[in-house]
């Protein structure tokens, strides 16, 4: 049976979307076959994050309206083997599809991939409901501010009333040089604050923006931090036990004496 | 360079501890997953039973359901907190 990963957030903005785009793709990298989904009905972005865009004939609503079977709207990624893209639908709203229609279409997609990523749409109402009906993982995103913290925390609450149990946290976006001056929050203590298991964190890249420009995730080229971070967290969701990666930035002179007065303080 | 050196002289906590004390108290209220129409209700339940043994202090009776998150489960406790006037009910 395939492991159905729902990746989400509450708050948009945080990366859901590219972050579904680079597990999926470091995981077919990895040699699994993923199929990744977009539930974001109305406002689809994962096929253009994947560079897929061109190529859609069929979207998730054709498929719970039976207009084609599951299979048959799957997009194949033809620069990586086992990757696949179910399209939103863009013309479309939430109400077009329903938790039901999400637990049947991961049905019949069978059992034939290794992993089934769900993105799902900010928000707590049917997109939410929608993606995580199927899910038995959820991956939470969250960046380091306030408001995306706070709605992590809501989403886990909604996660656990709907037993989903396995759940873990990414930290996207994470500006180091600030979190090392102390005005940013920093991994621990979000961890803290949510009290759930980590399974990555992805530093605030510009190899992001620039990979996303050209439709390519992040992770096709190995030497970026993202796409390192990327790349551990798809090895820890196949179960690989691989120790947290160095994301810090060398502090300058100033740095180091600020944050010796701040400790003593 | 004015900004670094008036960094060094401020007393001001950190930014991001500020953001954690305001996250820390926000969540508080956020996870309790109770209607404030339950907790009133429960609230005049408790009150009426004790003040047949005590004579307590209603303004400042306090009570709260907060949700506790333990790696994977979350348990939910109520915290009450009702100073007493006195022991004994005047009657």
């Amino acid at each position: 049976m395939s492991e159905v990963i729902v990746i989400t957030s509450g708050k948009g903005g945080v990366g859901k979307t590219t972050s579904t785009a680079n597990i999926g793709t470091a995981l077919a990298k990895l040699g699994k076959t993923v199929v990744v989904i977009d539930s974001d009905i109305g406002l689809r972005n994962l096929d253009v994050v994947l560079g897929l865009e061109n190529r859609i004939v069929f979207d998730i609503v054709d498929v719970t309206s039976g207009n084609c079977t599951a299979k048959k709207a799957l997009i194949k990624d033809r620069r990586l083997d086992g990757l696949y893209l179910l399209p939103a639908a863009q013309t479309k709203d939430k109400e077009a599809v329903s938790p039901e229609n999400m637990i049947k279409l991961v049905e019949d997609l069978g059992d034939e991939f290794d992993y089934i990523l769900i993105d799902c749409p900010a928000g707590i109402e049917r997109g939410f409901k929608n993606a995580i009906a199927a899910a038995e993982r959820a991956i939470v995103v969250s960046t380091p501010e306030v408001s995306a913290v706070r709605d992590a925390d809501r989403i886990i609450g909604l996660l656990e009333a709907n037993d989903i149990k396995d759940i873990k946290l990414v930290v996207n976006m994470i500006k180091m040089q600030m979190v090392q001056r102390g005005d940013m929050l920093s991994i621990d203590d979000i961890t803290d604050i949510l009290a759930i298991d980590l399974i990555g964190a992805v530093p605030d890249d510009e190899a992001v923006v620039i990979s996303t420009n050209k439709g390519e995730p992040v992770v096709k080229d190995e030497s970026s931090l993202s796409a390192k971070a990327f790349i551990n967290i798809a090895k820890r969701i196949t179960g690989e036990d691989i120790p947290l990666l160095d994301i810090s930035v060398p502090t300058n002179f100033m740095d180091k004496v600020l944050k010796i007065f701040k400790l003593s303080k | 360079m004015m900004n670094i050196i008036k960094k060094f002289f401020s007393n001001q906590p950190s930014s991001k501890n500020i953001a954690k004390e305001r996250l820390q108290l926000v969540l508080v209220h956020d996870r309790s997953d109770c209607s404030p129409e339950l907790i009133n209700r429960i609230k005049s339940d408790i009150m009426k039973i004790l003040s047949e043994y005590v004579d307590i202090n209603e303004k400042e009776f306090d009570i709260e359901i907060t949700r506790d998150r333990q790696q994977g489960s979350s348990k939910s406790t109520l915290v009450a907190n009702i100073p007493i006037n006195r022991l004994e009910r005047i009657r």
